[in-house]
């Protein structure tokens, strides 16, 4: 019976077919995607010589030994941490703001949506050499900021406010991305539970406080991981800034500028690969920390 | 929503022009940068209007750099064919994890998920080890293969052929289609809306992508547009008129194809957040 089932023609076709469907797939995804995982946990305890033929020496944990006397890796972790303790919040609630003002009946409200959307669909190489113009200093924002006499920065070249400038420049430009998924979860909101609550004379604040946003938490939750993923991954704007060095005086040092300098500057491959362990580590660790806060979450 | 009734309009309003505002005027400053002369560039006046209009500096970019020609063919052939192969792929690996019976089927489909959470940058440095031993370095095929499916997407068609009338397929099988067939002829069509989300936007990622070619391509001739932009910017970084007009014929494309296809795009993006 089992037999004559497994080597029915129809489901041998259907099973053939199926994997055929996915060999692209798991092709790609096995040599640039599982394959690099592997590599990079098994390199990172090596020393990589990149030069000529590529050879390895295992060297156990001395990468990441290493870690911990290098100044410049406590700098980009203290400017990462910094860049995503201040983006992440704002970008989240500047999209939650921006979401409920659009979900009103309010005319025009799709061309507002459209218009806000652009800079979300701009390469982050422009948007960052627009605001490196704008923050010129003899340009824009300083002639605005002199305007209503207040302080004028040299932004690009004052460490105290050059990873600022990147800050904002990030927060405008991810904000309304995070807003067109707030605003699609709003509107999965039932109107029956507004309803509801109106006949029960709920005011708008406790509508607002019951039923938007214990909806909103799913979403809430997506927000912030996709927030976290992304500003702990800072590199193109850093890059761009800074012409590659992470200055001035390494204030818009990142993480993963840090690996880019490790891999390609001083070749020193197993290094850079530990430094990025070290980051997975801590993007999962920041993932987890807001699974707990927001509860479980399912993705089917 | 009926609780925006009480709200004041005109609050609402104000506060929405001046997003928009905001949101504008990095743009509409960068263009204004790119017809102005650089002498009215370096006098760091503020007007939005140039004193004397002039395309020199579009003319100025094509002759000053001649490689900026090619880096917009660069930029615009890898975008090609990484869109068009990860329409293909993505909705067949999709269309698979949906409908199709096949031993390993659910274990895939949480690799795929458990794919969606691995932060990009961690493979990057063993992707690079990779392309070299492959001698893939400088080349097409070592930006475009790696980026020819994509896991956000095949979970996205997953979850589109899931809700997918199974009347037409039965259909079809009845009239001696096989899965190819059915796939190709009559799912595939009837995919648009969720294949015009997808294109738009592996197209924008892979036209603005700049982490993977900066590792790939260290040959000028092989650059795209954000690399060569930058490239540029070290060169003329007080040319700022050069930069803006650069930037603009890199942003102009992107922002067309946005003018005619956004609905898509607030689509795509509704398709893959709000799903999960």
């Amino acid at each position: 019976m089992l037999k004559s089932k497994f080597f029915n023609r129809r489901n041998v076709r259907e099973a053939l077919s199926g994997y055929l469907f996915m060999t692209p797939t798991i092709v790609v995804l096995g040599v640039f995607l599982a394959l690099p995982v592997l590599y990079a946990i098994v390199l990172a305890f090596h020393k990589v010589n990149l030069l000529g033929d590529v050879s390895y020496r295992f060297t156990g944990l001395k990468n990441f030994v290493r870690m911990q006397d290098d100044e410049r890796v406590w700098i980009a972790l203290q400017n990462t941490v910094q860049y995503v303790a201040i983006v992440v919040p704002i970008q989240t609630l500047l999209a939650l703001g921006l979401a409920l003002t659009l979900n009103t009946k309010i005319r025009g409200r799709s061309w507002f949506r459209v218009a806000f959307f652009l800079p979300t669909v701009t390469s982050s190489a422009v948007l960052t050499l627009i605001f490196m113009w704008i923050y010129n200093s003899n340009g824009l924002l300083n002639s605005v900021l002199s305007f209503f006499s207040l302080p004028t920065y040299n932004w690009l070249g004052d460490p105290e406010v050059a990873l600022k400038g990147i800050m904002i420049m990030n927060v405008w430009a991810t904000a309304p991305l995070f807003m067109v998924i707030y605003l699609a979860a709003l509107q999965d909101i039932p109107e029956s539970l507004y309803e509801a609550a109106a006949i029960d004379g709920a005011t708008t604040w406790e509508k607002f406080w019951h039923i938007t946003l214990p909806f909103l938490r799913p979403v809430t939750f997506f927000v912030i991981v996709m927030g976290l993923i992304g500003t702990f991954q800072l590199f193109d704007q850093s890059y761009i800034f800074s012409n590659g060095s992470g200055g001035p005086n390494n204030a818009t040092l990142t993480i993963v500028l840090l690996i880019y300098q490790y891999a390609f500057k001083n070749l020193d491959m197993g290094y850079a690969l530990a430094l990025t362990l070290m980051l997975a580590f801590v993007i999962m660790t920041a993932t987890l920390v807001q699974r707990q806060f927001f509860g479980e979450e399912s993705l089917d | 929503m009926k609780k925006s009734l009480h709200w004041p309009i005109g609050l609402l309003y104000i506060g929405l022009i001046l997003y928009a505002v905001i949101t504008f005027i990095p743009f509409t400053w960068a263009l204004s940068a790119s017809f102005k002369s650089l002498a009215e560039i370096s006098s760091g006046g503020s007007n939005f209007v140039p004193q004397t209009f002039t395309f020199d500096n579009y003319k100025q970019i094509f002759l000053q750099e001649p490689l900026f020609g090619r880096w917009l063919f660069n930029s615009a052939i890898v975008a090609l064919i990484v869109t068009l192969f990860n329409l293909l792929f993505n909705s067949m690996a999709g269309y698979a994890l949906a409908r199709v019976q096949f031993p390993g089927n659910r274990f895939l489909f949480f690799l795929i998920l458990a794919v969606l959470v691995v932060p990009a940058q961690i493979t990057l440095l063993p992707k690079f080890l990779i392309l070299k031993s492959l001698g893939w370095l400088n080349s097409y095929q070592g930006l475009v293969v790696p980026t020819v499916v994509n896991a956000t997407f095949i979970f996205m068609m997953r979850q589109f052929f899931l809700n997918f009338p199974k009347e037409l397929e039965e259909a079809a099988a009845l009239d001696g289609l096989n899965r190819f067939e059915t796939f190709f002829q009559v799912v595939l069509p009837l995919a648009k809306p969720a294949l015009a989300a997808q294109t738009i936007f592996i197209f924008m990622g892979s036209w603005n992508e700049f982490l993977l070619p900066l590792v790939v391509m260290s040959d000028p001739t092989m650059f795209t547009l954000p690399i060569g932009l930058n490239a540029f910017k070290g060169q003329y970084i007080t040319y700022w008129n050069y930069i803006m007009a650069a930037s603009m014929v890199f942003t102009l494309p992107a922002l067309a194809i946005y003018a005619f296809f956004n609905r898509y795009f607030i689509q795509g993006v509704t398709f893959t957040g709000g799903k999960s």
